[in-house]
């Protein structure tokens, strides 16, 4: 399997979910050798690890999977990834070393970085590639500028896979139109949770607390700083809120390129004051901010999945989430809105804040509910996949 | 010798149109959705009207002549009543001429169709008195049998309407409360002197508004010979069948392609072939049929879900929560004696906005969803809070006017 990053060294849902679903299908008595563009510590002692060990390339901070293409500064060696590019064409050479090297009955690559390994490695074993679409270009991108050899690469990618995971239907029908895959080639695996990890009482220390005592509800933003996850919107929805509801602070977790832009805007609209940024968080301060807020906010424009809502859901604060969303299809109780409709999104918010009693039962339902939403479920499903994709070749 | 009796439930609710916090103030019309919307209830009346009520009124109209000694029964609401003056006059038209026939009953229930009963008996008694009037007015009938909201029960619904001067009532025959009794048979309500109680058969009743169409069941199709059977075969083990449903369940639950209507034309017939076999309307049960014995209901019990109990429309924090908001409100919207807004806080007791609220199996997807016209229990939730809300503001401003003119 190649993944691109696991936790702690992952900077956002990818990572959580290749986690989640090699430890659910390790579990399941899946022997799962996975790979990893470069050594880091992780610990993840239910399946193999292998790195690609991509030489001297120091792994800059600003190389995420979700900035399709950062340019380095200058003065880098010739051998080593230039930018987000170079180091995808040199894991998938150094793919082909270690597809030599192990055994396996089939590849399984995840999201557009590590297709060309997973193209690789299955061209040289002769064993079947299954590609796993977290997130797209076109969502990345919100719509503006596609990067077409990304693009390129993801289609070229799906194209030579015997089977596609797209973590939700809302993807699926986004390969179905525009990348022209074969609707029954796609099979839909929702994303899950491991909720009890997130069932953690709240520190009193949190850095929250003192806005808490003051009678302050907390409305909380988390996810990257981008186009793509809408939190323009949220500051707007933020202005309209307070009009209504004075006694409101706004909380907004992550980094991202749109980071002094919001804080522009939120001084334009009056409401700086009312609005905190956090920066990126993880770990337990991540898991402090979910369970100090009263309620979240996905207003994500394309959201291929969502793990934060069911993140916040399973903490116990109820979660307003964008219908352009994968996760909507896994959540009866929670709220949903169109991203662009920041009236609902600030009618939604207000009535969560002022009425206990839709704060409790979205919170009780929820916590419920998003039991179900389980990585065990998601690792049965892949295994369905494995079997057909295996079939098929036998 | 089973008697027959059928029992058709007539309602629509005034569905509160998506109401925002920012309309709170501004906005006060909170039933007028605009057209082409799920929450019009000018579009929904008449397309219920359009393929269930005017349809089955004319099958109903032609059974009637053609067998004299058919009988027939509804409860209509007050508040579908409004709206069919309103949306569809030619509707209200068509059931005043099955009353006509002399042999059409019509009962009594709130005429919020309300839960008025589990909150305050005095705005429940208001409601019943108004809901008698209207069926006084557009009917010439005095109701003389009573059946409350969605059928929900207590011994203590069965006192307070005994006092009310009525010699009947409805409830579901649960199996709870029945044990090993038969629903077939009249019952004596506990603390009651004369008022007798009549229960839906609702295995009978459900075979034909919930199953009718259910391929998978073993009894699919169901056709008229085959149920005329089934109730003959009480013949001897009880008094009187009661079929009681949704006057939706032809053509609306149940649509014209399923063959409601072919199997509703040829049950009257059928069941008349067996020479015992006869209709009663309620009040004809009740004067007839001796109570067998006493039967006890200490906790509501209603038609719905698999529960039979209030639970679909009270019992989880929101829609405790809306319902607590809006009783609280009782003496001081009456105390304005505004028409306006005693009707408007009145429309907002119909059952179905609860229902509308709650979350049992939302997530699955059954009946509740089916039935639910807003997205979710929380989204009607939100628009009925912030009409509150509106209705506060605009009880304040009456208030504080009639004060100051003092």
């Amino acid at each position: 399997m190649f993944g691109w990053e696991l936790p702690p060294f992952n900077s956002g849902g990818l990572g959580t979910a290749c986690y989640g679903l090699t430890q659910a299908l390790s579990q399941q008595n899946i022997d799962i050798t996975f790979v990893l563009p470069q050594r880091v510590g992780v610990k993840a002692d239910f399946m193999k690890l292998v790195f690609a060990d991509l030489e001297g390339f120091e792994w800059p901070p600003e190389i995420t999977p979700y900035d399709t293409l950062k340019m380095l500064p200058p003065g880098i060696p010739p051998d080593m990834a230039r930018d987000l590019l170079s180091a995808v064409n040199m894991y998938a050479r150094r793919a082909a070393a270690i597809a030599k090297k192990h055994k396996f009955d089939l590849v399984h690559s995840h999201d557009w970085l590590c297709f060309p390994a997973g193209v690789v490695a299955s061209r040289v074993s002769r064993e079947p590639l299954v590609t796993h679409v977290h997130a797209t270009e076109l969502d990345r991108s919100g719509g503006n500028g596609v990067n077409t050899t990304v693009f390129g690469i993801e289609k070229n990618g799906m194209h030579h896979s015997s089977a596609v995971i797209a973590v939700s239907s809302f993807t699926k029908n986004l390969l179905k139109t525009y990348y022209q895959v074969n609707s029954d080639k796609i099979n839909v695996v929702h994303n899950g949770i491991n909720a009890d990890e997130f069932d953690i009482s709240l520190d009193e220390q949190n850095p929250l607390e003192t806005l808490k005592q003051a009678g302050f509800k907390i409305v909380l933003f988390l996810g990257r700083l981008t186009l793509q996850k809408g939190p323009d919107y949220f500051l707007k929805a933020a202005k309209r809120t307070l009009e209504y509801y004075p006694k409101a602070v706004f909380l907004i977790v992550g980094s991202g390129d749109m980071e002094g832009q919001l804080v522009n805007e939120a001084v334009n609209l009056g409401i700086s004051d009312r609005v905190l940024f956090a920066g990126f968080l993880r770990g337990k301060m991540l898991t402090q901010a979910f369970k100090a807020a009263d309620l979240f906010v996905m207003p994500s424009v394309s959201e291929p999945f969502g793990l934060t809502a069911l993140e916040s859901v399973a903490a116990g604060t109820p979660a307003i989430i964008s219908k352009q969303s994968g996760v909507s299809e896994t959540m009866s109780h929670v709220l949903k809105v169109d991203f662009w409709d920041v009236e609902e999104m600030a009618n939604q918010i207000i009535a969560v804040l002022n009425f206990s009693s839709l704060h409790v039962a979205l919170k009780d339902n929820g916590k419920h509910e998003v039991k179900k939403v389980s990585w065990q479920a998601a690792a049965a499903k892949t295994i369905e996949i494995y079997k057909k994709v295996l079939a098929k070749i036998g | 010798m089973p008697a027959i009796c059928l029992y058709f439930q007539v309602h629509q609710p005034y569905r509160i149109k998506k109401y925002r916090v920012f309309d709170v103030g501004h906005s006060h019309d909170y039933f007028e959705s605009p057209p082409g919307d799920r929450l019009n209830n000018r579009d929904v009346l008449t397309k219920v009207a359009r393929k269930s009520y005017l349809p089955a009124n004319q099958l109903f109209l032609e059974l009637l002549n053609k067998y004299p000694q058919l009988k027939i029964s509804y409860s209509f609401s007050g508040v579908l009543l409004d709206q069919l003056t309103e949306y569809s006059p030619e509707t209200l038209e068509s059931f005043q001429e099955l009353v006509k026939t002399g042999r059409v009953e019509i009962l009594s229930e709130t005429y919020y169709h309300s839960l008025a009963f589990i909150f305050s008996k005095d705005e429940f008694d208001r409601q019943v008195k108004l809901h008698s009037q209207k069926i006084k007015t557009l009917f010439h009938q005095v109701p003389k049998v009573f059946r409350n909201t969605e059928l929900i029960y207590r011994n203590d619904l069965a006192t307070e309407i005994e006092k009310l001067g009525y010699t009947g009532i409805l409830a579901e025959g649960a199996d709870h409360v029945l044990g090993w009794r038969s629903p077939n048979f009249l019952y004596h309500p506990v603390g009651c002197q004369k008022l007798k109680l009549m229960l839906k058969n609702y295995r009978l009743s459900d075979d034909i508004a919930f199953r009718f169409s259910t391929v998978g069941w073993s009894e699919y199709p169901l056709t008229a010979p085959k149920f005329a059977q089934w109730v003959s075969a009480i013949n001897g083990s009880g008094d009187v069948v009661n079929l009681f449903m949704d006057y939706e369940t032809f053509g609306e639950h149940q649509w014209e392609d399923t063959g409601i209507f072919n199997f509703l034309r040829h049950l009257p017939g059928e069941l008349l072939r067996h020479p015992d076999n006869y209709f009663v309307t309620p009040s004809q049960a009740v004067n007839k049929l001796p109570a067998l014995a006493e039967l006890d209901f200490p906790h509501f019990v209603s038609w719905a879900d698999v529960e039979r109990d209030i639970s679909a429309w009270l019992g989880n924090p929101i829609q405790n929560d809306a319902s607590q908001k809006l009783y609280e409100l009782e003496s001081a919207v009456l105390a304005t004696k505004d028409q306006k807004l005693i009707s408007d806080w009145r429309r907002l007791q119909t059952s179905d906005h609860f229902y509308y609220m709650c979350t049992k199996w939302f997530a699955d997807g059954d009946v509740h969803k089916y039935f639910n016209p807003y997205n979710s229990p929380y989204e009607a939730f939100i628009s009925f809070m912030n009409v509150i809300q509106d209705l506060k503001l605009r009880l304040e401003a009456l208030t504080s006017k009639s004060r100051s003119k003092k």
